[in-house]
């Protein structure tokens, strides 16, 4: 039996290190953490912080470069670091398992999910005859409707979801003390990410297993915790109930980080959203002091000589010379009554009438479009969303003219037909539709110089001469907050951040008119998105140019956009300004989509759950696209009649048979 | 202040391609690899100045001497010291395949480029075709354009270099695939690069690591080649000391017990060889992580 007095995890005094080149850097400093049984405690922090070499050093599975050079790791009262192979290998046989974030990678491709599953049997010695009655038993567990055909497939034949479903079936297989999941949810959608939190709280409740949960996303560890550190730079800062970290955070770094999120409500009209100054330090850098007050608002001459111990407050731990004056920075700022205001001239800047697009030939037709119809004013806003699959990127790229949409779609710029080809494109319209794409690493070319990059587009895109471009260049890296000295950089020196903002500065070269956002703050951290959002509502109020914005983030859609379109296998399922999408009536795929946003504040409404997964879009379902997954489906007119997109006044129109006054509205506040 | 900057970016901007180059150095397999093949490279270009005797002179009264302390390799059939003829045979060879490996590695980069940025129909095409050409054994082929076009060392040249083009046409293709599918060269388009530009400037710094070591490689098999040619009559035409050749001449003799007219030559060959390959190595090593 679980002795309860004893905790499942102990971290006492954890300090981690990594030899890079002959040099150790310090990542972990004294980390104490206790989880008792059955507890979830979660492990929050910016990327670099040391969130998940935590997790490995739980495991004792560090890179070899890395070693823990002090302290001690208890798991059930027994210290892993005095045990032998042997022992560790029996250890994370029967009483640790982990969960990674990519579970494409954390799966053998080559090895049906039935056999994968039956490895772990095999390894606690049970009986052949067991196996695989027990993997379809831990199958079930993980709401897995048909084991037996899921263990006949590979993992690629599986989506996200289900994938990270099995992995978490196999760490269940071992019945663990200890479960470590490391960003679980992170490349999922929000919808299927909800689906995957709530099966591990149902799981929470039927087992006494511990957790480690690692995430960079506040709100899910707001749902999913009883407890919750804060790490910065290798050092808890702060630990305490999540609701009381949250709700009242006492460490200035905590309310940096709940300050950095959109809040609810809350548009780019009302306030741009706040940051936090400085970047982390690099891994082992010397800090004197508290290794937080270069960054830090409250910080005075005391925190940047004496690092503050880590102090008890009652309901928490906090390793701060002043957590009082935490309090004084409000977490939400009193809101200001909000007031709509459309700044942006509705005149449009782009249109797109019966957008429709087919991959493939003729024997396998892929409708990624169907359809689609779209105005965008000028200096507008217009978000994007819809789950993974949806044709966001496809829209976005046949806008953009990098892939031709089919024949009989139109996309007009400022009035005037645009080719449906780059090619066919006048100049003045190829340098109105810029992009800043997803993922800077491949956006930039890593072989050229941040000068190199925008002079050229400059060159290219404009008829300014050679000798003023060079101050055209200067002009975007400082309209972008780019210091100068990183012009000659090239790509692989700059962080995350930096090569985001150089890549808004190469999409402004130009002067565009439209620039689609493809997820531009996806790979960031919130500090960092919290910039990059503030600099693109700066350069839309200065140079008045309109966004088309993609993301799968709610909250940061609403704060920057003035319409949203929902779109669900390439169709606009409702479209409004984002007031009105977010209040309500809503369509019943955007009500679903709006209830799988975890909120940091602990409410959590019920959920409104989706049946399955998005069909493919090789057979779409008849009628209403939707019908297969809606939880309001009237009856066989959604399944043999598509809807029409209908208005219901002030710009929103939703494509769904239940008439206007009943379809759902939102019942929290906007 | 300016100065400042500029001189800390500008050591940043190259910090780096220089890591790579110290770590590439640093490493003991490309070192001893260097060390051979620079013995060698150094033989070719001063060798005729150093050895103790004129490798193309006859000396009749000596021929088939074994090793002595006089010859230290011995002398051939024609009395020629076998010593010189080695050092200075280096330098046909290493004038040939390394000039050969050079124009496989250009035109196999352009048709890499081409294959693998077209993608489509001109992919379809030109991959059946080296495919195809791939199928051939590169002896053989050389062979029936050597007598078709004549020996020469131009033809020679020509032939391993458009011989060996398409294996590296193949490695940059798959390279190009990778990075054609990059949001960079998206954004290249969407300022109306044209796509010469974008093969040669966008997208060829980013694939030359695989290109040095596959033409590392290529270097190997040339010398080989090379070698192989002059042995069989194709290549290197006598009097040259060049090691295939003079294989080719003496091997007859291995069965009257006149070992070192043949293991030597053989040996400089295998060096070399090894000497490329274990370059090939230790750079493959640190660019591919």
């Amino acid at each position: 039996m679980i002795d309860k007095r004893k905790p499942t995890l102990k971290l006492e005094n954890l300090c981690v290190q990594y030899s890079v080149k002959g040099e150790k850097r310090q990542i972990l400093h004294g980390v104490n953490i206790e989880i008792a049984p059955g507890e979830a405690y979660g492990i929050v922090g910016e990327s670099g912080c040391g969130k998940s070499t935590a997790a490995y050093a739980v495991l004792r599975y560090l890179p070899r470069n890395g070693s823990v050079n002090q302290g001690r790791i208890l798991i059930n009262g027994q210290d892993l670091l005095g045990l032998g192979k042997a022992q560790l290998r029996e250890l994370r046989r029967t009483s640790v398992a982990m969960v990674y974030q990519d579970p494409g990678r954390a799966l053998n491709p080559t090895i049906r999910v039935g056999l994968q599953i039956e490895e772990v049997f095999e390894l606690a010695r049970i009986p052949k005859s067991e196996w695989a009655h027990r993997t379809e038993e831990v199958l079930r567990r993980v709401r897995i409707s048909d084991p037996q055909q899921v263990m006949e497939r590979y993992p690629h034949q599986l989506s996200g979801g289900m994938q990270q479903r099995v992995a978490i079936a196999m760490a269940l297989a071992s019945m663990p003390t200890l479960l470590v999941l490391d960003e679980p949810t992170t490349g999922l959608d929000a919808t299927v990410e909800a689906d995957i939190l709530d099966l591990i709280l149902q799981l929470r409740r039927d087992s006494s297993t511990s957790i480690l949960f690692i995430s960079h996303n506040l709100a899910v560890i707001a749902k999913m915790c009883d407890r919750v550190g804060v790490l910065y730079a290798g050092r808890l800062v702060e630990e305490g109930r999540t609701g009381d970290v949250f709700n009242s955070p006492r460490h200035p770094y905590t309310v940096g980080l709940l300050r950095c999120l959109p809040q609810r409500g809350r548009s780019k009209n009302v306030a741009p959203l706040t940051t936090i100054p400085g970047v982390l330090p690099p891994a082992g850098a010397v800090i004197p002091g508290c290794v937080f007050s270069p960054r830090c608002a409250v910080a005075d001459e005391i925190c940047r000589t004496i690092e503050p111990d880590i102090a008890d407050l009652g309901n928490r731990l906090c390793k701060c010379h002043y957590p009082e004056r935490a309090s004084i920075m409000a977490v939400v700022e009193p809101l200001p009554p909000i007031q709509y205001r459309s700044s942006y001239d509705p005149d449009p800047a782009l249109e797109i009438r019966h957008l429709n697009m087919t991959y493939g030939a003729e024997t396998i037709k892929f409708k990624a479009l169907h359809d689609v119809s779209l105005t965008l004013g000028r200096g507008e806003t217009l978000g994007l969303v819809g789950e993974s699959g949806s044709g966001k990127t496809t829209l976005a790229r046949n806008i953009l003219g990098i892939v031709k949409p089919d024949a009989g779609s139109s996309i007009r710029l400022d009035g005037k037909q645009a080719a449906a080809e780059l090619a066919g494109r006048t100049r003045e319209q190829v340098k109105a539709l810029q992009i800043v794409f997803q993922n800077p690493d491949s956006a930039l070319n890593r072989s050229h110089t941040v000068r190199h990059m925008i002079n050229r587009t400059i060159a290219k895109l404009t008829n300014i001469s050679k000798r003023d471009r060079e101050r055209r260049v200067h002009e975007l890296t400082r309209a972008v907050k780019l210091s100068e000295r990183y012009l000659d950089a090239r790509p692989s020196q700059l962080s995350g951040g930096l090569k985001q903002r150089v890549a808004i500065a190469r999409a402004f070269s130009g002067d565009p008119r439209i620039v689609v956002c493809d997820e531009p703050t996806s790979a960031l951290d919130v500090s960092v998105q919290a910039a990059i959002l503030n600099l693109l509502v700066e350069l839309q109020n200065s140079k008045q140019v309109s966004f088309i914005f993609i993301s799968h983030d709610l909250g940061v859609v609403r704060y920057l956009s003035d319409r949203i379109a929902v779109l669900y296998l390439g169709r606009v399922m409702e479209i409004g300004p984002a007031e009105d999408v977010f209040s309500g009536p809503h369509h019943p795929y955007t009500e679903a989509l709006l209830s799988s946003v975890p909120s940091i504040d602990g409410k959590h409404p019920e959920r409104v759950k989706l049946d399955g997964e998005v069909p493919s879009a090789l057979k779409p379902p008849s009628g209403c696209v939707f019908h297969t997954r809606c939880s309001r489906k009237l009856g066989s007119i959604c399944e043999n009649t598509a809807p029409d997109l209908v208005a219901l006044g002030n710009l929103h129109a939703i494509r769904c048979h239940i008439p206007a006054e009943q379809l759902p509205r939102s019942r929290g506040p906007g | 202040m300016m100065t400042d900057d500029n001189v800390r970016a500008e050591t940043i901007r190259n910090k780096k391609e220089r890591r790579n180059l110290y770590r590439i150095i640093g490493s003991y397999t490309f070192c001893i690899g260097a060390a051979i093949v620079l013995f060698w490279v150094l033989c070719a270009i001063f060798g005729r100045m150093l050895v103790p005797f004129d490798p193309f002179a006859d000396d009749m009264l000596n021929s088939l001497s074994p090793p002595s302390t006089e010859h230290w390799f011995g002398t051939d059939q024609l009395g020629r010291d076998v010593f010189s003829r080695v050092i200075a045979g280096a330098r046909d060879i290493l004038t040939i395949a390394p000039l050969a490996t050079l124009i496989s590695a250009v035109v196999g980069t352009a048709l890499g480029l081409v294959m693998g940025y077209s993608g489509g129909v001109v992919d379809e095409v030109t991959s059946r075709i080296v495919d195809a050409v791939l199928a051939l054994p590169t002896v053989i082929v050389a062979l029936l354009a050597l007598t078709a076009l004549g020996t020469s060392i131009v033809a020679v040249l020509f032939v391993i270099g458009f011989t060996f083009a398409p294996i590296i046409a193949r490695t940059v293709r798959a390279s190009v695939l990778t990075e054609r599918g990059l949001d960079y060269v998206s954004a290249a388009k969407l300022r109306r690069e044209s796509s010469l530009y974008i093969m040669f400037f966008e997208i060829l710094p980013n694939i030359i690591p695989p290109i040095v070591v596959e033409t590392t490689v290529r270097l190997g098999y040339a010398i080989f080649t090379v070698a192989t040619l002059s042995f069989i009559g194709f290549g290197i035409q006598p009097p040259s000391p060049d090691w295939g050749l003079s294989i080719s001449t003496n091997y007859g003799l291995i069965g009257g017990g006149y070992w070192w007219t043949v293991v030597f030559d053989s040996l400089a060959i295998a060096s070399l060889v090894i000497g490329v390959n274990l370059m090939a190595d230790g750079i493959q090593s640190v660019l591919n992580d």
